[in-house]
């Protein structure tokens, strides 16, 4: 296992995301920063806490939403869903969506479905802690991203967030595979 | 996260962690629920027949819309109308349908362990039991778990009372098995000729005879319909006595000076096991109950439904 993200190296991550997010979009109101559990509610919480620090003006909403119910795996797998919180209405929103590794687009894709189940937002972006672009099997591609490590498909990267090492981000070879 | 059983027959046949697997899934559902759009794509590849034998108004309808809002294709059954009536067997009746590509099968029948037959014929099919005979009756005590948890916060060490007709009731069997499983202790009250004598051993639980006793003893009181069609001798001498005795009124519960909470499984008999002011009072969760039904419910579906095609 070989960590690609010390939890420094997160930190710096997130505040280089937020500045480049305030620069394209000075302006927080009527956004929302939402994240995708489970990782990417760690990254999207960080997220918002930078963005609230630098903001000059209203500050963004912030939200969490889990995909289980919409993945298109379900006939392999059975997995129980985790807590949803949007707070908000979504309807004409611009939603920041964080997730904390963006690979094949699966999972955004499903995120999209459960935010159109949520009304009608004005604009979607997406911002991921890690990019694998050579993996991904949908047309999605992320706004702002954090690193770009060039990885192999049976590779996994995760993030772990733990009370003696904080929030990190490793890569591993995925024996299942 | 599977279940530990491939059907729901009962919750006899689960473990405390199945079921609270269920009652966190059904949490879930429940925020789907209030959504504008109140529907996940969870079971869309997945078709479910809802077998129904004997009468349901809650049941069906809250299995229906479970299905609906899981994406899933549904059909409905009732033996009345069906070629049930010229003669044809359960087995044969369900084995037609299921040739059709049905992958669930979701069923009601006066006959207790009807649906524990069929899971033993039909291994790959998914069955869930929505009331048998007076066996049991298990999606019900999820949601009376659910709607109890929702009220009061744990069903551990809390203590329920079961009142009414508990020798006929398949309500009251699911519910001893699921409230003793997760630590609530378990109160039956009714007439000795409705309460099995052997009960207090077999389950572990009280018996009472006395139904202010048993109100003053309990935190809930889960209220059941005497239920007529099922008993075929006298057990009782009139419904305006059983009211007199054994039904629960609001001067009884102010008398106990006690705030208890009121569940009733439905179909109500106003006025007989229950009172309109206490129906519709503030102790009761009923209405309560029949929403949470269908959330429960599309949480046992969900967690039954997917998942199989590489077992």
């Amino acid at each position: 296992m070989e960590v690609i993200l010390t939890h420094q190296a997160f930190r710096n991550c997130i505040e280089t995301l937020a500045q480049e997010i305030l620069g394209r979009r000075p302006d927080m109101s009527n956004t929302a920063i939402v994240g995708i559990q489970q990782g990417g509610v760690v990254v999207a919480e960080a997220l918002y806490e930078a963005i609230c620090r630098s903001v000059k003006g209203a500050q963004p909403d912030y939200g969490q939403i889990d995909i289980t119910f919409y993945r298109d795996d379900l006939h392999k797998q059975i997995l129980q869903p985790d807590k949803m919180n949007l707070p908000f209405s979504v309807d004409d929103k611009h939603i920041l969506l964080v997730d904390d590794v963006l690979f094949t687009g699966r999972t955004i894709k499903a995120a999209l479905d459960v935010l159109l189940d949520y009304g009608r937002p004005g604009k979607v972006e997406l911002c991921v802690l890690v990019d694998r672009a050579e993996h991904r099997q949908f047309p999605i591609q992320a706004d702002y991203r954090g690193i770009t490590p060039s990885t192999a498909s049976r590779e996994k990267i995760k993030l772990l967030k733990e009370g003696n090492t904080g929030i990190q981000v490793v890569r591993f070879d995925d024996k299942m595979q | 996260m599977q279940l530990s059983t491939p059907h729901l027959l009962g919750i006899k046949d689960l473990t405390s962690q199945d079921i609270e697997t269920i009652l966190s899934t059904a949490t879930q559902f429940k925020e789907v629920l209030q959504r504008p759009i109140k529907k996940v794509p969870s079971l869309r590849e997945v078709t479910i027949v809802n077998l129904f034998y004997e009468n349901s108004t809650r049941t069906r309808i809250s299995f229906e819309l479970a299905e609906k809002r899981l994406s899933a294709d549904t059909i409905n059954f009732s033996a009345s109308g069906s070629s049930v009536s010229k003669g044809e067997t359960l087995l044969d009746t369900v084995n037609n349908i299921l040739s059709m590509k049905v992958d669930m099968v979701v069923m009601r029948h006066a006959s207790s362990g009807a649906p524990h037959f069929l899971a033993k014929h039909l291994p790959n099919t998914a069955i869930i039991n929505a009331g048998d005979g007076i066996n049991e009756h298990p999606t019900q005590a999820l949601l009376d778990a659910f709607s109890i948890r929702e009220k009061i916060g744990t069903l551990e060490g809390k203590k329920i009372a079961i009142i009414g007709d508990i020798q006929h009731s398949r309500v009251a069997m699911s519910n001893i098995y699921l409230l003793k499983k997760m630590g609530a202790e378990v109160t039956v009250c009714g007439p000795p000729t409705l309460i099995p004598t052997y009960i207090r051993e077999t389950h572990n639980i009280r018996v009472e005879y006395n139904l202010k006793k048993a109100l003053q003893w309990c935190d809930v009181a889960n209220v059941l319909r005497i239920q007529l069609e099922r008993q075929n001798q006298v057990l009782f001498s009139t419904l305006r006595e059983y009211n007199r005795v054994y039904g629960v009124t609001s001067a009884l519960l102010n008398e106990i000076q006690k705030d208890i909470v009121i569940l009733h499984p439905g179909p109500m008999n106003r006025g007989v096991e229950i009172d309109s002011d206490v129906a519709d009072g503030k102790h009761s969760i009923i209405l309560q109950q029949v929403e949470n039904g269908v959330a429960v419910r599309m949480a046992v579906l969900y967690l039954l439904g997917g998942g199989k095609k590489t077992s």
